[in-house]
């Protein structure tokens, strides 16, 4: 099973410790990890904000840095969305780059889909002793149809308490480009899922995508609350044993 | 007509500067979708009923001119009048006409999404006569001199309070604020005028093509009051609004008050085939139908977004939009709120540049998309709306350089490594205890919320690079 990374740009730049978390526990699932300097960012901001051209031109570099791939998994479900739906519309007029993108759509996928469809994760092993709760994000959830493998793989730790998110499916704000073209309507809605997560009982909020988790973190920090977040992969990689 | 998308930010800031707004709508839109997920549990297979929705819509979208050809056929054989109307001005003219020739003075309305896309009020109103909206919500609106503010609750922004203070203007009287005492309020004075008013005008939920009728949908009495007490009962009717049999309309009963309302069927469903037949007891003794295209075939000409004429006007996509949920109808400008309206509005106005701005009220979750029962792919469609306005562009020159730039930048990975090197130097001034604050826009609109993160000192590929991972 040879995996080559997706790290997407909030991993490699912002979140660096998350993808060494995402590494391992892709590891630990009998996966051979590889990554490919030459990716790029794979042109959803653009793309939803209607750029495509330029979406295009971006696009066409992370096509070519995932020709060779068996697998590319990803820690975020929106960047491998993009990839596996809209690089399908993106290229649709490009027959020669159309080929590559249905190619590399058919290999790509979410990294808890990944665990459970691909690599046959049943069980995450160890044990993690917090009262978590769980943002679903929407991209993930909704246009991929990854809803329960997260779900059923936090429960499959021992120690762990998987609390209930009020209005769990409402979507966190971000939206990319939205978060700063619409600051207000974006803050008031984080503001409503940062209250929902502190409602919930929760010590700590769990997510399988930076983005949102970024977003639901600076609210929370800015509201005064000090609730650590982590990613999906952190909290398996904590549970098996970390480093 | 209100005056295009120009002012979106100030319709954002007076959403956000209203006392009850956000707290009413968003409570209106909770009860609404938890209660549509209760009855479409109980329903069963709603999937497949969804499904079943969208093919049926489809169908009659693909073969629109035969269902309307027989669909009026079958109405005029029946005994009603049909038109047809390419335009609004056309639609107001032969309205006109109808309310002439019968001397009317007075016209009694029941909810209709097609009338308010036309303004027939304020026209009425200009050339003197006087036009009555009989359903609870559209008179409370009417009152306040609005639009509705949701396709199905037009008044949701209004609290209680702001109800019976506008009862209180149009009385001179003091009104309680209670749910009881405002509807008696408006029962009270609705009612003499469903005996006086010469024309009653409603719209229609569904045109069956075979055999014609117009069925609607509703809770309050009024649209059976409307189309049965007064002589004249003029229907607005959007012209996509068509299905082939009763067998199909039995799926939109199961699917419309499910999504709009959360009810398994609303109080009142009405069939009307024609105006009152000899021997018959009740119905007005002269039907009409305006059939209003007003930009429909220019959409139906687009197979881009040909799909939106599926749109049974159920608002569930307003119920679970959570931009909907904080801004309320008013801010998308027009009469169409929500992520249906975002799409609808600059489709049916044809101007991009001044109405698409809508485009934007999305932050792209595709909470819509799931819940359409007639399965639109409203959050694609807006990003085709963002695209259309990029290529003519409508966007702003500081914008598309930035994407430009962006895209010379990131396209090349060693540039993207160097952006992120630029990026972590560049962060320092706005560095505090760990997380950026203040900055430069676009940061800024973050910071000024939301802690940001900052860029790594060692990125990912630093670390996997030399080997550390």
């Amino acid at each position: 099973m040879k995996v080559s990374l997706m790290i997407t740009c909030l991993c490699d730049s912002f979140f660096p410790e998350v993808g060494e978390s995402f590494v391992r526990v892709l590891r630990r699932a009998g996966a051979e990890v590889s990554f490919s300097p030459d990716q790029v960012c794979c042109g959803q901001p653009a793309f939803n904000a209607g750029y495509h051209d330029e979406a295009r031109r971006v696009a066409r570099t992370f096509l070519k840095a995932f020709q060779e791939a068996e697998y590319v998994v990803s820690p975020s479900g929106s960047c491998a969305e993009m990839v596996r739906e809209n690089f399908l519309r993106l290229f649709n007029r490009y027959p020669a780059e159309l080929e590559q993108a249905k190619a590399l759509s058919k290999k790509t996928y979410e990294f808890t889909e990944f665990l459970v469809k691909v690599a046959g994760v049943r069980s995450i092993g160890g044990r993690f002793d917090r009262k978590i709760t769980y943002h679903p994000s929407c991209h993930m959830t909704r246009l991929m149809g990854v809803k329960d493998e997260p779900i059923q793989l936090l429960q499959s730790i021992e120690g762990l308490t998987l609390l209930e998110l009020p209005r769990a499916y409402d979507c966190c704000g971000f939206g990319g480009t939205f978060s700063v073209k619409m600051p207000d309507i974006s803050e008031a809605i984080v503001t409503e899922k940062a209250e929902n997560v502190l409602q919930s009982g929760a010590d700590m909020l769990v997510g399988a995508d930076m983005g949102c988790l970024m977003n639901i973190k600076g609210r929370l920090e800015k509201m005064g609350h000090a609730m650590p977040v982590m990613h999906m992969a952190q909290v398996f990689d904590q549970a098996q044993g970390g480093l | 007509m209100a005056a295009g998308n120009r002012d979106l930010h100030g319709r954002i800031q007076s959403a956000f500067r209203h006392p009850f707004l956000r707290k009413a709508v968003k409570s209106a839109t909770n009860t609404l979708r938890d209660r549509k997920n209760v009855v479409t549990h109980d329903l069963g297979h709603w999937e497949d009923w969804r499904n079943l929705g969208m093919q049926i819509r489809n169908h009659v979208i693909e073969n629109l001119d035969t269902y309307l050809q027989q669909f009026a056929k079958n109405m005029l054989q029946q005994g009603a009048q049909v038109h047809w109307a390419v335009t609004a001005e056309e639609a107001l003219s032969i309205f006109q006409t109808i309310i002439d020739k019968h001397s009317a003075k007075l016209v009694l309305k029941s909810k209709s999404m097609v009338s308010e896309e036309l303004h027939v009020n304020h026209v009425l109103e200009d050339r003197g006569i006087h036009a009555v909206e009989s359903d609870l919500g559209e008179y409370i609106i009417q009152l306040a001199g609005e639009t509705p503010s949701h396709i199905i609750v037009p008044a949701i922004h209004k609290t209680r309070q702001e109800v019976a203070d506008l009862f209180e203007k149009d009385s001179g009287q003091k009104q309680q604020p209670d749910t009881a005492s405002l509807t008696r309020y408006a029962r009270q004075k609705l009612r003499q005028m469903f005996l006086d008013a010469p024309i009653g005008v409603s719209g229609c939920n569904f045109a069956v093509a075979d055999p014609g009728a117009v069925a609607l949908f509703t809770n309050e009495g009024n649209g059976r009051l409307v189309t049965s007490v007064p002589p004249v009962h003029v229907v607005f009717m959007g012209l996509e609004r068509i299905v082939p049999t009763f067998r199909e309309l039995d799926v939109m009963a199961k699917l419309l008050p499910r999504s709009a309302t959360g009810q398994k069927i609303t109080s009142y469903m009405s069939v009307i085939r024609g105006p009152k037949g000899l021997g018959e007891q009740d119905g007005a003794q002269e039907m009409h139908i305006i059939i209003v295209d007003n930009g429909r075939t220019r959409i139906l000409a687009n197979p881009k977004y040909q799909e939106v004429l599926r749109c049974i006007r159920c608002g569930s996509c307003l119920n679970v939009c959570p931009v909907y949920r904080q801004v309320g109808g008013h801010t998308y400008g027009w009469v169409y709120s929500g992520p249906i309206g975002a799409v609808l509005t600059p489709l049916l106005q044809n101007d991009l540049k001044n109405w698409g701005e809508t485009a934007y009220l999305t932050t792209l979750c595709g909470a819509c998309t799931e819940a359409c029962p007639t399965k639109i792919p409203l959050h694609e469609m807006l990003i085709q709306l963002r695209l259309e306005r990029t290529v003519s562009g409508a966007t702003s020159s500081l914008e598309r350089t930035a994407f430009r730039l962006w895209s010379e930048t990131w396209g090349n990975p060693t540039l993207y490594k160097l952006s992120m090197k630029g990026g972590y130097i560049g962060q320092k001034p706005f560095m505090k205890e760990g997380h950026l604050e203040g900055g430069p826009t676009p940061l800024s609109a973050w910071t000024n919320s939301r802690y940001f993160p900052p860029i790594a000192k060692e990125t990912f590929r630093d670390r996997w690079r030399k080997g550390e991972i």
